[in-house]
């Protein structure tokens, strides 16, 4: 588990540095987010696929019908709301992650 | 020995439309029934369009009794027995007097029937107050309630059932319909389906985001069958009916011949290889194309026209390879193919009765309707098809025959060859 956190700082130097303050935070959103999305994965398709590069429906092939689902646990799970744009934005784990952070800095 | 089939009696209540002479003139002229709601506005919606059929001007006195009438709250139910019993009367049969006829039956589908009248019966129940509910909420709200009604009203004494496959309903009802009749086991079935209005039916597919959200303030240019710039279906409510009896029975009491329905196929892509909930097996699409084509005992050339189920979504592109691998044709040689869901939207579970009876009147008048909203056809379908299969206007063409096609949510797929007779 911890290597792969690891990896996931080393591909997400913007991500980091943006919200270096507070690296605990963002590890923990990473993981509240990697739980949201393991739900929707098809059984073929392992947690370990998981990956901030990871585009949801063709990488993760999970049905896009499941993605609204998905933005209603982000807003349930981060106390957020997410807009129409915000969702048209949204293709990878990355976009989500930092959909999330614009949302939690402008509340 | 297997009978013909026929199509004797058409009917429909379609947002562009309440009334048969209306509707052909509407499809023909190309004008378009998606209108504005207010309600969505109100409710937050994001796609704030819809098409509704207009029937201020009915007399439901006409359709319904006074009791009937005393909390009707269904808006599918109303749709659907407008367009039965107009189908019915249009087929110049009487309705049974004192027994039923054994040989008249109904297949009549829905997606999910007297939304509105559920959510009073929901907020009576919580209250407390389930006495209150009276006689009428079940024969609204049970899905049959469409085939009850109409066979109660037109006195049908054979089997009376309501089907349900989402997106597929009215072109499954009208195949097991033909099956019947095919078989013997009955000479005369009204066939068709309705879909009710309003939020609760459209909420859910608002926030799949599969609806169009730009075009609130321009509402006829929302729905956009093979368009580059498709953005969604717009969602749509109505009922259509037709009435199919074997030829022996349409000759015999002299009726007039819409047109004949050769065969079909129903199928399901089992949501495997690419099909899902939400997305079509493209091999099953292909399969269930071949196999009406088999056992109507036509060739793949001899499909003058398609009418698609072309929702006006991403898939659109998607569908118009199946056709063309199914049929093996393509550029000048495909088919002329329209989607009659620029004109009304996606009617659901009403959609393919509803373009069943367009693709039947196309037939009777010699036209081919045109297209609304695809003037920029999809460049993936262009390299399909040649643009002038893709009709802009309604021309003058005497079919002989035309393929109609409707998919549905659970990946099921129905598709049913008409004939001029």
């Amino acid at each position: 588990m911890q290597k792969q956190v690891l990896v996931l700082e080393m591909s997400m130097p913007v991500l980091f540095l943006a919200g270096i303050k507070n690296a605990m935070n963002e590890k923990e959103k990473y993981q509240k987010l990697k739980e949201i999305v393991q739900t929707y994965l098809p059984d073929d398709v392992s947690v370990d696929a998981i990956r901030p590069e990871s585009n949801f429906t063709t990488e993760l092939n999970i049905n896009s019908a499941n993605l609204v689902d998905i933005v209603l646990d982000v807003e349930d799970v981060f106390d957020i709301t997410l807009e129409n744009e915000d969702m048209d934005g949204m293709l990878t784990v990355g976009d989500a992650l930092t959909i999330i952070d614009n949302k939690i800095s402008d509340k | 020995m297997q009978n013909r089939v026929v199509v004797t009696g058409l009917g429909v209540c379609a947002p562009n439309a309440v009334s048969l002479n209306g509707f052909a003139q509407s499809m023909a002229e190309g004008s378009s029934g998606i209108q504005f709601q207010e309600e969505l506005k109100q409710l937050n919606f994001s796609c704030q369009i819809a098409g509704k059929p207009n029937i201020d001007r009915i007399n439901l006195n006409n359709h319904f009794t006074k009791v009937q009438l005393k909390g009707l709250n269904a808006s599918g139910l109303v749709y659907g027995v407008v367009a039965g019993v107009d189908a019915w009367k249009d087929a110049t049969l009487a309705t049974a007097s004192s027994k039923p006829d054994w040989d008249n039956g109904i297949v009549f589908g829905t997606g999910i029937l007297g939304v509105d009248k559920f959510r009073d019966a929901i907020y009576q129940v919580d209250a407390g107050e389930v006495r209150r509910l009276g006689s009428t909420t079940v024969i609204q709200t049970m899905a049959s309630g469409i085939s009850a009604f109409l066979g109660g009203i037109l006195g049908c004494g054979n089997q009376v059932t309501t089907n349900s496959s989402a997106c597929t309903t009215g072109t499954e009802a009208l195949l097991m319909g033909y099956d019947r009749i095919k078989n013997g086991y009955a000479k005369r079935m009204l066939v068709g389906s309705c879909s009710d209005s309003g939020p609760y039916v459209w909420g859910g597919f608002d926030a799949m985001r599969i609806l169009p959200r730009k075009y609130n303030q321009d509402p006829k240019s929302a729905s956009r069958p093979m368009s580059a710039t498709a953005a969604g279906f717009v969602p749509g409510s109505g009922a259509g009916a037709l009435v199919l009896e074997s030829l022996e029975s349409a000759k015999a009491r002299k009726a007039h011949i819409y047109a004949e329905v050769l065969g079909g196929a129903i199928n399901s892509g089992g949501q495997r290889n690419g099909g899902s909930m939400t997305a079509p097996n493209d091999e099953a699409v292909q399969h269930c194309i071949t196999s009406a084509i088999a056992n109507s005992n036509i060739d793949d050339n001899d499909v003058d026209a398609i009418n698609g189920h072309l929702t006006a979504t991403s898939k659109d592109p998607n569908e118009i390879k199946n056709w063309a691998i199914a049929l093996g044709r393509s550029g000048e040689h495909f088919p002329y193919v329209n989607s009659f869901k620029g004109h009304f939207g996606h009617c659901l579970a009403a959609a393919g009765s509803v373009e069943c009876v367009a693709t039947v009147l196309q037939l009777e008048k010699g036209v081919l309707y045109g297209n609304l909203n695809a003037e920029d056809v999809h460049p993936d379908i262009a390299a399909l098809v040649s643009k002038s299969k893709i009709l802009q206007k309604t021309i003058d063409y005497k079919a002989k025959i035309i393929a109609k096609a409707s998919f549905g949510f659970g990946d099921v797929n129905a598709c049913v060859i008409f004939s001029r007779y």
